[in-house]
């Protein structure tokens, strides 16, 4: 479970994010809003422990991310997926490589049924040998997804995920997120597409937060 | 030291999907190769140098400790008495192991590269040759000088040691400059091979940020890094050094007329030295490779 506690955000001009308290239980689904600029990647960046608070603090199981070294955040970051806007890959390795890459580099075989059926599941298997410079924006954002979620994590975190999609896509990518939800996984996407957040709503338990004035809030009618 | 020696024995073992994950780079694939080639060429003629000069020294060591040579130049009716009367100086000398007259039969053999078999050795005014051996301790050179124009007015003492030893002075120093050498291409090694692993590094940050993300340890991408360069060098070294082995192989054979630089070669067991010189290659390689990786990646989150 990840926690904020009293958590703030100063990148050095000033705070991005003030005083910021929040739990999020397992198998939850959130999804976190608010202007361009409000300080929504930063938030997920402070849930996987790419950006420190600097002032309070967040813990995942209890413990403190900052007092973490540096191979148990690699570990702690294969119980995390995280799914990009501008999801990176290496270029050079087919797709089936790079959504296999978490179980390669902690030393698993990534050979298998499992990842056929996981880019089945994503349905991209007919493009399991391309390079990700050939695939369409969706195509990508379903191979992140895929990526992250081949460690079975227990949180995945989406920033802005359906950020260059079309409406079709963003729903195929929302129902792929939805589904893991039901298998338990704790869920949070950070989007200022309204209109994902009410399809999602019409069939999760979703709710939605905030970020405004630094601080964050339960939003529209979770408010 | 035991994690690194952990490191090196799975660099080893090697990983073929860690290695997939740098692109290949052919550009400072090419760098670090022709690098580690062009150090080790250089490495084998420092090395031989080295040796050569190790060599020199010993044989002029030893050559210090063997003889000075007493010139007795008389009119022939004294050149026994002053020859016997040297004899009693060296014999109360300190410092003197043995000192003995050579024959006539000797100083003809000595004389015959010049003058032929047929030399009248009884016609001509040869001075008389007295061998001296020192002890470890040596003589005092100047105090038997002294003594022997004091004494023995036509003895004359050739010290040839004397003039030898600055000799074995300047081989020792070649010697240590030949390893200073090695040292210096050993660091300059690690430099260049340094400077190409951190242009590698800054241009896969976008691999390491993607593997940062994904949770792969830093030993595991660094293993990736230092795995391929560390490869490079020792393919680089050992072409190099069987190419500066080869050019040594083809220097003029070794003649007591040439000197010192036909003697520049390695002898029997010494042509094993230089295939040191690719593992420490590699060995070198994988120390800097792996503090490049490990500095760039603890900047990283």
């Amino acid at each position: 479970m990840i926690e904020f506690q009293n958590v703030a955000y100063n990148y050095g001009g000033g705070e991005l994010l003030t005083d910021i308290s929040l739990r999020l239980p397992p198998g939850s689904f959130h999804f976190l809003t608010g202007p361009s600029g409000a300080g929504k990647s930063t938030f997920l960046k402070l849930c996987y422990g790419e950006l420190h608070p600097t002032a309070g603090r967040v813990t995942i199981d209890a413990h403190d991310m900052r007092s973490l070294s540096r191979d148990d955040v690699a570990a702690m970051r294969r119980r995390i997926g995280v799914v990009h806007q501008d999801c990176q890959f290496l270029d050079h390795l087919p797709l089936a490589e790079n959504v296999a890459l978490p179980l390669t580099a902690s030393g698993r075989d990534a050979a298998g049924a499992d990842l056929d059926d996981l880019l089945g599941w994503v349905g991209l298997k007919p493009l399991a040998s391309h390079l990700p410079p050939s695939l369409s924006g969706g195509e990508r954002q379903r191979a992140a997804l895929a990526r992250a979620v081949i460690m079975s994590p227990d949180v995945i975190l989406a920033d802005e995920p359906t950020g260059n999609l079309d409406w079709e896509m963003s729903v195929r990518l929302l129902t792929l997120l939805m589904e893991l939800n039901k298998m338990g996984k704790t869920i949070l996407i950070a989007t200022h597409d309204m209109n994902l957040i009410r399809t999602a709503k019409s069939q999760v338990p979703a709710r939605v937060l905030r970020i405004r004035d630094r601080r964050l809030q339960l939003a529209g009618s979770d408010l | 030291m035991k994690a690194r020696a952990a490191a090196l024995g799975e660099l080893l073992a090697g990983d073929r999907s860690a290695d997939r994950i740098v692109p290949p780079t052919g550009f400072t694939a090419r760098l670090t190769s022709f690098t580690a080639g062009a150090m080790a060429f250089l490495a084998v003629f420092a090395l031989a140098l080295s040796i050569a000069s190790g060599r020199l020294a010993e044989r002029w060591s030893a050559a210090l400790a063997q003889t000075a040579t007493i010139r007795i130049s008389a009119p022939p009716e004294q050149m026994a008495a002053q020859t016997a009367k040297v004899l009693d100086i060296l014999k109360a000398t300190p410092g003197v192991a043995s000192a003995r007259a050579l024959s006539d039969d000797e100083q003809k053999k000595l004389l015959e590269p010049w003058f032929g078999p047929d030399l009248p050795l009884d016609a001509l005014p040869v001075p008389r040759l007295i061998d001296v051996r020192e002890t470890g301790d040596g003589f005092d050179a100047d105090g038997l000088k002294n003594r022997l124009a004091a004494e023995a007015p036509g003895a004359v003492l050739d010290d040839h040691t004397r003039w030898r030893r600055p000799l074995v002075a300047a081989a020792d120093r070649l010697r240590l400059l030949g390893l200073v050498s090695i040292l210096l291409i050993g660091g300059a090694t690690a430099a260049m091979i340094t400077l190409a692993a951190n242009a590698a590094l800054s241009a896969n940050a976008q691999v390491i940020r993607v593997l940062r993300l994904i949770g792969a340890r830093d030993a595991y991408i660094a293993r990736a890094f230092v795995r391929r360069f560390t490869l490079r060098a020792l393919a680089g070294a050992a072409a190099g050094t069987v190419a500066g082995m080869a050019a040594v192989a083809l220097l003029p054979a070794t003649d007591e007329a040439g000197g010192f630089l036909t003697g520049l070669g390695f002898q029997g067991l010494g042509w094993l030295w230089p295939l040191l010189i690719p593992p420490l290659a590699a060995i070198v390689s994988f120390a800097a490779t792996r503090a490049a990786a490990f500095h760039t990646l603890r900047r990283l989150t």
